[in-house]
């Protein structure tokens, strides 16, 4: 019980510290991206856990970066968004599509790269992306072309007719990249994208991103907090399931102080809005 | 820009392909001719340009910067998954071993052919390889794209099917076994990997379903030496009726196909 009262204080406590991003009088808060309301997400059978537990979210276009501690329910969230996993409660809809019933066309616009990127070794990079653009029921006339494009931005044209088993572990990012970005989705997730790039790599890849943030909504799980400095409009911030924050990377720099653990004013920010959540702790 | 359109002698010689018309005369050519549609018109009739353009169009949109690569792959991934190749060919296999094991006289107990043993437990293998989570290792890529869900599951267990039904109808001819004493239960056992897959993922009804079958009716066969009742000609009412079950709960929970909790 008193539990239970300590956290709602707590909560209340952020909510009036820090602005919240919602009325930001802006035209890009015109395309309904993502909206959940009182999100609540079971895993692991009856004797689970509520992996994301209560969570609100109003994400349009741009790039939206998804902090948070390991286990705190980022993962789960994506797969919920990525409708491959149901919902417990509260309600989901995507691109202003109630996420329940028919998937199928909401799917088609969606484009997805989960944490675990699992491929086949046999396929050739191209025969890969164009298994997966016929997967999301692309126009059969369309998709050579699309292949194209989609491997032309992430810089892999040259290596096409390659099998996947001779691709470096950044040039296998590069192509689970491509394969999320194939059908031009209007709602793209990327779950640790930059996992295996090198810092060039990791470079051209917010260049992309800050593209394709111009036409989508991007929603990018990562714990480098560098990337969400360098790259997005916008930072969720998650801990135990549900959202702590939300607010532009320099709200979230200056929720920190000197006190804070971080080499940077956004990790400082990052460290300050979780130990409050959590209470602190060495891990 | 309109006041200087070029002369009928220049565009002639320009229309031909002359190298000797001077560059700055040729660029002036070139660059009024993308802004005067008149003199283009004189150059070549309209309804001529418009011709060879309504003729191009649909090959430029057809023809892609980059070849596809080989097409048979693209069919016949459309219907098997890229991950179960391996398993189809060890379906095969196993048919092959058994019909192998009766031809040499080691059925169990001189009565049951081997193939009617392993008939219904080589589609639950397929379908597992096809469907299931530690198989494929693209499954939580197929499972968030709209093709996900019973179209596909049908397209690859179709695949399955098309692979081990022909193999074990060769299997009982060899053997002798009448294709109603094997086809039903095969085809039962199919339904229920999925239907059971629907409710508690498709490796654990495999690894289930598997086991049930070989503690209830392989084991006693071997220790009793005697034909099984399931498997005698009075049970086909039976397994018909566990088809039906089947598909009855594989509609009802069809949904559960465009989830990853199938796949577990």
């Amino acid at each position: 019980m008193c539990c239970r009262s300590r956290e709602i204080e707590n909560r209340g406590r952020l909510c009036a510290v820090l602005p919240k991003v919602k009325g930001k009088p802006h035209e890009e808060i015109t395309m309904n991206g993502i909206e959940a309301d009182g999100l609540v997400v079971r895993v692991g059978g009856r004797r689970g856990r509520n992996a994301v537990n209560g969570l609100d979210l109003r994400l349009g276009r741009g790039v939206h970066g998804l902090l948070g501690p390991n286990g705190a329910g980022k993962t789960t969230l994506i797969r919920t968004l990525a409708t491959v996993q149901a919902p417990t409660a509260g309600s989901l809809s995507l691109l202003g599509t109630p996420v329940s019933g028919r998937l199928r066309p909401v799917r088609r616009r969606l484009g997805y790269l989960p944490q675990h990127f699992g491929f086949y070794k046999r396929f050739k990079v191209r025969e890969f992306v164009e298994y997966l653009a016929w997967l999301k029921e692309m126009p059969p006339a369309s998709i050579p072309g699309a292949v194209h494009r989609a491997l032309e931005r992430v810089g892999l044209t040259d290596r096409a007719d390659d099998k996947l088993k001779t691709l470096s572990g950044g040039m296998v990012r590069r192509v689970g990249i491509a394969q999320a970005i194939v059908n031009e989705p209007e709602v793209l997730l990327l779950d640790e994208p930059t996992v295996g790039l090198d810092p060039a790599q990791r470079l051209r890849f917010r260049e992309l991103v800050v593209e394709l943030g111009q036409q989508a909504c991007v929603l990018i799980s990562t714990h480098l907090v560098e990337d969400v400095a360098a790259a997005c409009t916008d930072v969720v911030l998650v801990s135990e399931g549900s959202a702590v924050f939300q607010g532009t990377p320099a709200d979230l720099a200056t929720a920190g102080t000197d006190a804070h653990v971080g080499d940077s004013p956004i990790e400082r920010g990052y460290s300050a809005l979780i130990s409050a959540r959590t209470g602190g702790g060495a891990w | 820009m309109t006041a200087n359109h070029p002369g009928e002698h220049l565009l002639r010689r320009y229309a031909r392909g002359d190298d000797d018309i001077a560059a700055d005369e040729l660029w002036a050519v070139e660059a009024h001719l993308e802004t005067c549609a008149p003199c283009r018109g004189r150059l070549a009739p309209d309804p001529l340009a418009t011709a060879v353009w309504a003729d191009l169009a649909p090959l430029v949109a057809r023809t892609p910067q980059m070849p596809r690569a080989r097409p048979w792959r693209r069919l016949l991934h459309g219907w098997v998954s890229p991950a179960a190749g391996p398993w189809l060919a060890m379906m095969l296999l196993v048919t092959a071993a058994a019909v192998g094991l009766d031809q040499a006289g080691t059925t169990a107990g001189g009565q049951v052919p081997l193939v009617l043993l392993v008939a219904p437990v080589l589609p639950v293998l397929g379908v597992a390889a096809s469907w299931g989570r530690s198989f494929d290792p693209a499954h939580e890529l197929t499972a968030a794209t709209p093709r996900a869900g019973l179209p596909l599951l049908f397209r690859r267990t179709a695949s399955v099917l098309a692979v081990v039904v022909p193999g074990l109808a060769v299997a009982g001819l060899l053997t002798d076994v009448a294709p109603a004493r094997w086809l039903l239960p095969c085809l039962a056992f199919t339904v229920g990997t999925l239907a059971l897959g629907a409710l508690v993922g498709i490796t654990r009804a495999a690894i289930g379903l598997v086991v049930a079958w070989a503690a209830a009716i392989v084991a006693p066969t071997f220790a009793f030496s005697r034909m099984p009742i399931a498997l005698d000609a009075a049970a086909t009412p039976v397994w018909a009726g566990a088809l039906a079950a089947g598909l009855v709960v594989i509609a009802a929970r069809r949904m559960a196909f465009t989830r990853l909790e199938a796949n577990r």
